[in-house]
């Protein structure tokens, strides 16, 4: 066998030797260091043509998929295909992921591709190699079930599934269990198409039993397919809602919620709000203390203080009998009022009133201020300018109203939003305003005699 | 091939007389020189036991997956004839003479297998030092373009005809024995040709050894003998363009003569031929057949300088009276005189004029005399020439230079566009795969079938419209006439713009020059100069890249000779070694 290896290994030097070759140091990239050197006329070998030829079909196949020209980049990728016999075995073996991940976009766009020029291009690349038939395997599925080819995409996944070449490595791992997971995910589709059968049936009828046990045998082999996923840090929003929801229905809380309290609080898994959200979601379901949700909230607030659940976040503080929680709710209202999506949301204006005026009357000054120190730069020209008090009173007057009672309570009513408001005469609001008035009279942080 | 095992088999062919038996396939024997398959098949001698010949059978099983195709027995010089008969055969159609063909390339290239000892001498090079089982010749050995028919007689007259028939000719093919390779032994280093592997081995000094881009040196070398209207730039164009064959010349071989291992690395190549790198191989060619000086170049060949500018400036939509300012810079500079362009190997070794180049040189020299170049001067001259015209409109119109950009960068710019498109869908890659060894070649066969039909799953996708069909082949690239409306065409514009009378005689308007190169290179590098873009003026960089991309070569190469040509219009400014800027008013006559 010493010879095989020999034999092997020889031939291939001939045309190997004299490709330049450039080695940029320890990880650094010099994109335009490659090009320089390219022109730079060396005493060495010259870069073979082929190789020019092949490049610059690249970035003509790029430059045609990024103005939409489908048909001009599958005619420069029947060139590009040479790729696979190029002598260069380094450019040889990085191919297949390129041409796949090019011909397959070409063919998911192009007019004349079908869903068998497709197929048979996925499973030509498939077996280009052994390097990416998991990935290959896993994008196509991808690709049917994006057509609705919900049995096919099944069975691409399970064919896949059971491929196995040479060791396990992490990376095949990982592949793997996403197979599996989106095996699972089709399970599911279908688990809950039979739970919708099932809610219609009566459970008298002799067929609502044979429906119940099809389910269940459903939901057992789709929560082997989800589990070993999840286990794995990353973000599978679909899967963990889809597999809590069956756990749920089988009535396993507790598994559901260590699935969850897993998902949102393991510090392998990157910050993710939705973990946050379905948590908080289950224990609203299970009814949970306050307290606990509050906790769940509270890490959401962090990471997206903006979040439309804050408003309920800010009832829960305001319920609660702890003066810390108070506080943290007005600073949870400031802190949705600051992103510019929920300037127009009168529900955290109408709240704000509200809980300045409370905050006020309880005599906490204090926080008030310390949440307007920093905001007072700002928020006069992003909330209260004269043209926003124009364009909301002429969209909504009862926004305008709250707005206009914080903006007499944070600034005085010397404020022009508040002045703008105040003057205007309309019947309805007539009793708000004045009511508005009397508060920011009495309420007002900003001393009138200054 | 199983030698080994067909050892045991003596008796001479019936065809040939030759006792060189190879096994086929089936077991039977084969004639390895004439391919005459017996009837007689190998018997299976010991039969002592049954099992044991089981045994046999398997063993025989596994040789045979190892074993190579096998063809014809051909060399690498034939191979190397056969690429060059095609290209002759190519510029026979382009319009070549016969002569070319017949006689002057067939005399170089025997000159070439005598030189480099293969042929037409006492002692080839195939029977020195080598244990070697030296066939007989015999008559009836035919293979279709085999080096014995050509080297069968000088005096033969035509190249190709001859390797066609078959003519029995003995006694001419003995100084060609044929060595018989140890193939068994170097199962992994192996070649279609009989010496593909000695050959990519043999380092001799002083033989110059045949490769692909020597062919084309070759075919220079006969065009440059027979003074034919082909420069290099445009064979080397021809070669891109595919009229001549190159890249894939070796697919033309016939079907039996089988090309792998080793020959792959000698003729198929990747890469497209290169001006500068062709240009040394002619030199290096020529010196070493050591070829008496070339037919003259004189004022009515094509090559002659004169000629070649007025073919330029047509290429390049300049005034046709442009022509008589080239001429003048030809005969200040000498480099029109017969001595300086016929090419004499013997004489000076080390270079030959590059017509074609220098030509282009003499042409931006030109237009330096005449507009500068230094982004001001030739504008504001083009805004004279447009007032001129527009108040004018009835006369001859001035060559407005601005003008002239705007249609030569449009123009340029849409056929450099085309041809790196082309260049990037070039396909290298031959029907038939090349592999490296028996190993090697189902891979390679597979992998080839996995790009055909990949190709052809993409294809379909292609519209059906037909590829713009080829062009048949031209030394212009551009084509400038009257009738287009969308592209002017400057040849029959008036330099008077740019002229003005002094007496006698015309004198350029602009009075100021510029060099491009200050100082020349004397160190051992073998440049004349070296060329930064960024220290030239724009104008004078678009005429640099215009005209090197006709003719395919690298901005820099151009550039020095334009240096070249400075030199000796401007000796003088060289030889006082001032550093200052030159500024010199030429007298310009006319007629």
């Amino acid at each position: 066998m010493s010879d095989f290896s020999e034999e092997l290994v020889r031939p291939t030097t001939e045309d190997e030797q004299g490709e330049t070759c450039v080695l940029s140091g320890t990880g650094m990239c010099f994109p335009w260091l490659q090009k320089h050197i390219e022109t730079v006329a060396t005493g060495g070998k010259r870069e073979k043509d082929f190789a020019q030829t092949t490049s610059a079909c690249l970035s003509f196949i790029q430059e045609a998929l990024l103005k939409h020209q489908w048909q001009q980049a599958a005619e420069y990728m029947h060139s590009y295909l040479q790729i696979l016999e190029d002598s260069d075995s380094n450019k040889r073996q990085g191919a297949p992921e390129i041409i796949w991940r090019l011909g397959s976009e070409i063919l998911y766009y192009h007019p004349k591709s079908s869903l068998e020029t497709f197929n048979t291009f996925a499973d030509r690349m498939k077996n280009i190699g052994v390097m990416n038939y998991l990935k290959i395997s896993l994008q196509h599925a991808l690709y049917l079930l994006h057509h609705g080819l919900l049995e096919d995409a099944n069975r691409n996944l399970s064919q896949a599934e059971t491929w196995r070449y040479g060791e396990k490595s992490s990376s095949k791992e990982v592949l793997i269990n996403l197979i599996q997971a989106y095996k699972g995910l089709l399970q599911y589709y279908t688990w809950s198409k039979k739970k919708m059968e099932l809610s219609q049936l009566d459970e008298d009828d002799y067929a609502y039993n044979t429906a119940s046990q099809n389910m269940l045998n459903h939901s057992w082999k789709t929560s082997i397919n989800l589990c070993a996923l999840i286990q794995i840090p990353g973000v599978w929003d679909p899967f963990v809602k889809s597999y809590v929801e069956m756990l749920e229905f089988y009535g396993d809380q507790d598994g559901a919620r260590e699935v969850l309290t897993n998902y949102a609080y393991d510090e392998k898994f990157p910050s993710n709000p939705n973990a946050h959200i379905y948590l908080y979601g289950f224990l609203k379901r299970e009814r949970a203390p306050r307290e606990k949700l509050i906790s769940v909230l509270k890490i959401l607030y962090q990471i997206v203080p903006s979040h439309k659940l804050m408003l309920e976040f800010h009832r829960l503080l305001r319920k609660s009998e702890k003066e810390e929680h108070h506080k943290l709710g007005l600073e949870v209202l400031f802190g949705v009022l600051d992103f510019a999506g929920c300037t127009k949301n009168i529900t955290a204006w109408k709240y704000l009133a509200k809980y300045l005026r409370q905050t006020l009357m309880g005599s906490h000054l204090a926080w008030v201020q310390e949440e307007w120190n920093s905001r007072k730069n700002w928020w006069p020209r992003f909330h209260f300018s004269y043209f926003w008090a124009k364009s909301d009173w002429k969209d909504d007057k009862t926004l305008a109203c709250e707005k206009a009672l914080v903006a007499g309570i944070l600034l005085g009513k010397g404020c022009r939003y508040f002045r703008y408001v105040k003057k205007q005469d309309h019947q309805v609001l007539q009793k708000k305003i004045k009511q508005m008035k009397k508060s920011v009279k009495k309420y007002s942080i900003v001393n009138p005699g200054l | 091939m199983d030698l080994e095992e067909a050892k045991e088999f003596k008796e001479r062919c019936t065809q040939c007389a030759a006792v060189s038996w190879g096994l086929t396939d089936e077991g039977k024997y084969y004639c390895t020189s004439c391919h005459n398959v017996t009837e007689r098949s190998k018997e299976v001698v010991n039969t002592e036991a049954i099992p044991n010949t089981k045994i046999q059978a398997i063993n025989r099983g596994l040789k045979r997956k190892q074993k190579l195709e096998k063809g014809w027995d051909w060399y690498v010089c034939e191979g190397f004839q056969h690429i060059l008969c095609q290209q002759a055969d190519a510029l026979q159609t382009l319009g070549v003479g016969p002569e070319l063909k017949n006689e002057v390339l067939h005399n170089f290239w025997k000159r070439y297998l005598q030189k480099s000892k293969q042929a037409y001498c006492k002692n080839p090079v195939y029977t020195t030092g080598r244990k070697t089982a030296v066939l007989e010749d015999n008559p009836s050995h035919s293979d279709c373009d085999s080096a014995p028919e050509l080297l069968s007689d000088f005096s033969c007259p035509s190249f190709v005809e001859s390797g066609a028939e078959s003519q029995p000719d003995g006694h001419a093919r003995k100084p060609f024995s044929i060595v018989k390779a140890p193939q068994s032994e170097m199962a992994s280093i192996c070649s279609g040709s009989l010496d593909g592997v000695e050959y990519s081995l043999r380092k001799e000094k002083g033989i110059v050894k045949m490769s692909m881009p020597r062919t084309l040196a070759f075919c220079y070398l006969s065009l440059l003998w027979q003074r034919e209207t082909v420069t290099l730039s445009d064979l080397l164009r021809f070669v891109e363009e595919e009229y001549i064959p190159y890249i894939h010349a070796f697919q033309q071989f016939p079907e039996e003569m089988k090309l792998y291992g080793r020959d792959k690395g000698i003729f198929a190549i990747e890469s497209w031929p290169n001006y500068e790198d062709i240009y040394k191989k002619v030199i290096e060619v020529a010196t070493f057949l050591d070829l008496p000086r070339f037919p003259d170049i004189t004022e009515d060949c094509y090559l002659h300088p004169n000629i070649l500018c007025m073919k330029y400036l047509m290429e390049v939509n300049l005034p046709d009276e442009m022509r008589d300012l080239t001429c003048q810079v030809v005969k200040v500079t000498g480099i029109g005189e017969v001595g300086f362009l016929t090419f004499d190997p013997v004489a000076k070794k080390t270079e030959t004029v590059k017509y074609d180049v220098q030509a282009v040189a003499v042409i931006i020299v030109v237009l330096k005399l005449l507009f500068l170049l230094d982004d001001n001067l030739e504008w504001s001259l083009s805004s004279i020439a447009e007032k001129y015209n527009e108040d004018n409109k009835e006369d001859k119109p001035w060559f407005d230079f601005r003008k002239w950009y705007q249609v030569m960068k449009k123009a340029i710019d849409e056929k450099k566009q085309k041809w790196e498109e082309a260049r990037a869908k070039y396909i290298w890659k031959s029907e038939k795969p090349l592999y490296h060894s028996a190993i090697d070649k189902p891979v390679v066969h597979k992998r080839r079938e996995m790009v055909v039909n990949l190709q052809k799953q993409f294809s379909a996708l292609v519209d059906s419209t037909p590829a713009v069909e080829k062009k048949s082949p031209s030394s212009f690239q551009f084509n400038w006439t009257e009738e287009d409306s969308d592209r002017t065409c400057f040849h029959g514009h008036s330099l008077q713009g740019v002229l003005k009378k002094k007496g006698q005689s015309l004198m350029t308007k602009n009075s100021l020059y510029w060099l491009s190169t200050q100082k020349f290179c004397k160190s051992y590098c073998k440049h004349v100069t070296t060329y930064e873009e960024s220290n030239f003026s724009l104008s004078y960089r678009f005429v640099l890249n215009l005209f090197s991309f006709l003719l395919r070569i690298k901005t820099s190469f151009l550039h020095e000779e334009v240096s070249l040509i400075e030199k000796r219009l401007f000796k003088k400014k060289y030889n006082n070694k001032t550093k200052k800027k030159s500024s010199k008013s030429r007298k310009v006559r006319r007629h």
